[in-house]
């Protein structure tokens, strides 16, 4: 299979060649891909993610990987800002589930997702794992790119609604003002 | 003071069968799903999660079936769950400025950059009752954009969004917060129990879960006179934002999913002294959900308890840190006033004593004044 056009509209930002000296490269930018396919991973719902995942094992065959940890629920303090750029403080908590896979090829992917599905965080660990092989265009090909296409559309679709709620208030002048 | 008492597991037994009848109601009605308590009582749940303090959807509706629609109760359910949790990790700090907005107002400028939209709103609803909603749809409600589009509308933008506060700002008209130490400790009320002074880092976590309608009478207070703060919504956000983490193991944020949040920034009288010059003071309120009266209260509230910060005279309720922060959490309140529903016998009988003694002295002296 060809690899895909990784500059397409994937919502996986720049592409990050895993084993690739790239420790001169800033953090921000060195761990950009992977972030942005963890993101998608976790925004997607599980259903969805686990309906890609059967598309890709019914193509590639079944995937061979250990669970260095097994999924696990919990929770993560939430935090905000005072006055929204100010000190934080803490809003409340939100339920998330995580898990880490070693493959057969040794490459450890972790899965962190909102949520107590223990199937969505062992998938995505799977898929972070994966994403940092030799496998990974065809993974973006069906998986991370279809689940961003499905991120974005929802996205765009809810933009609109909420557009068509836009507002222009006019001022009244009053009567003793005329 | 309580003692226990023994016995009665028959009746109690028999009491939560009957409450689990009386839940599922008359069986001919089909039976309520979470689906549809997630989807359809979406603001019950919202309140749920952010007085119960934990973000689950899921988690919110089965409370709230269990409890047979009694929020409190919902939100005792869902702390206790809670504590049956490990925390696994502390978020970095929401970035609302980046909300994917679904609603956002001004009541202090009508023309603000990125715009104003309604969103779904109850606002500007004739408060009829809508006798159509009595009987199910035949088919689902048009979409907003069936309607027509409003005049003149780019879609809300997905990158940052000014705040109407910073636009103050940026003239010098409003006091800007003060970033914290961003490696400095936040208070945790579910860690160390509340202690005075409070920070405002301490007070903010209190607010965001406390009770919204003591939240609502407090701010209400405010309003009518009782330490006023002089109030203007600068501006009402809520849309969903990306909550990241930093694990150890990866050493850089990621996102772990969206949560749904409202935001609301009060803009209020102005303070100034011998080498500051007048300017407006804030008021902050956040909260899980689509909770926008109990965002509003909290920013509201927030004001007033900034009043020791702000050298104001402390002569209201809603003023006084440790009236409201005691008071605000309903878990604990109803714990308080319903235990006394509990067996009181032993210590009434005491009372019992007492007040037959006081009666004997009473009338033994009476008697003697009247021979």
């Amino acid at each position: 299979m060809a690899p895909t056009d990784q500059t397409s509209n994937s919502g996986d930002g720049p592409v990050v060649r895993h084993g690739a000296d790239d420790s001169a490269v800033p953090a921000d930018v060195r761990h950009a891909g992977r972030q942005a396919w963890m993101s998608v991973l976790a925004r997607s719902p599980v259903d969805r993610v686990a309906q890609r995942w059967q598309a890709f094992t019914d193509q590639e065959g079944a995937q061979e990987y250990v669970r260095l940890r097994a999924p696990e629920t919990g929770l993560v303090m939430v935090r905000g800002r005072a006055g929204g750029d100010g000190a934080a403080f803490n809003l409340g908590e939100v339920t998330m589930t995580r898990c880490s896979v070693r493959l057969a090829d040794g490459t450890v992917g972790h899965g962190y997702v909102a949520g107590r599905s223990h199937r969505h965080a062992e998938l995505a660990a799977v898929v972070d794992g994966l994403m940092q092989t030799l496998a990974a265009p065809r993974l973006r090909e069906q998986v991370i790119g279809p689940l961003a296409d499905a991120l974005a559309g929802q996205r765009r679709v809810e933009a609109e609604k909420t557009a068509a709620t836009r507002v222009d208030f006019f001022t009244m002048v009053r009567e003793q003002e005329q | 003071m309580y003692v226990a008492v023994k016995g009665g597991e028959k009746a109690i037994d028999n009491a939560h069968r009957l409450l689990a009848e009386a839940r599922r109601g008359d069986p001919e009605t089909p039976e309520l799903t979470l689906d549809q308590i997630r989807e359809q009582l979406g603001l019950a749940v919202d309140r749920v999660m952010g007085e119960g303090s934990v973000y689950d959807a899921d988690l919110a509706a089965l409370a709230i079936k269990q409890a047979c629609g009694d929020l409190v109760e919902a939100i005792f359910l869902l702390r206790a769950f809670r504590a049956t949790l490990p925390r696994l990790a502390e978020s970095q700090p929401l970035d609302t400025a980046r909300m994917t907005i679904r609603r956002r107002i001004s009541a202090t400028f009508k023309d603000l950059p990125g715009g104003q939209v309604l969103g779904p709103t109850f606002d500007y609803t004739h408060r009829l009752l809508d006798f159509d909603l009595a009987r199910p749809a035949e088919a689902p409600p048009g979409s907003a954009q069936d309607h027509g589009q409003a005049p003149d509308q780019p879609s809300p933008k997905d990158e940052s969004m000014p705040r109407v506060t910073d636009l103050l700002a940026d003239q010098d008209l409003i006091e800007r917060e003060v970033p914290g130490d961003p490696h400095g400790p936040v208070a945790d009320l579910t860690r160390e129990p509340l202690a005075f002074p409070a920070g405002r880092d301490l007070r903010l976590q209190n607010l965001a879960r406390g009770d919204e309608g003591f939240l609502l009478a407090l701010g209400y207070s405010s309003q009518r006179g009782y330490g006023r703060t002089h109030p203007f919504a600068g501006e009402i956000r809520m849309g969903e934002v990306a909550v990241e983490i930093v694990p150890e193991e990866l050493g850089f944020p990621i996102v772990i999913g969206e949560i749904t949040v409202t935001e609301c920034q009060m803009v209020n009288q102005f303070a100034g002294s011998a080498t500051v010059p007048p300017r407006f003071t804030r008021g902050y309120g956040l909260v899980f959900g689509a909770s926008e009266r109990k965002a509003m209260a909290m920013a509201l509230v927030d004001r007033s308890l900034r009043a020791r910060e702000l050298g104001e005279d402390i002569v209201a309720p809603a003023q006084d840190e440790e009236f409201v922060l005691y008071h605000s959490d309903n878990v604990e309140a109803q714990g308080f006033v319903q235990h006394l529903k509990l067996p009181h016998y032993v210590d009434f009988q005491g009372e019992l004593v007492l007040v037959r003694g006081l009666r004997e002295e009473a009338l033994a002296r009476r008697k003697g004044a009247a021979e």
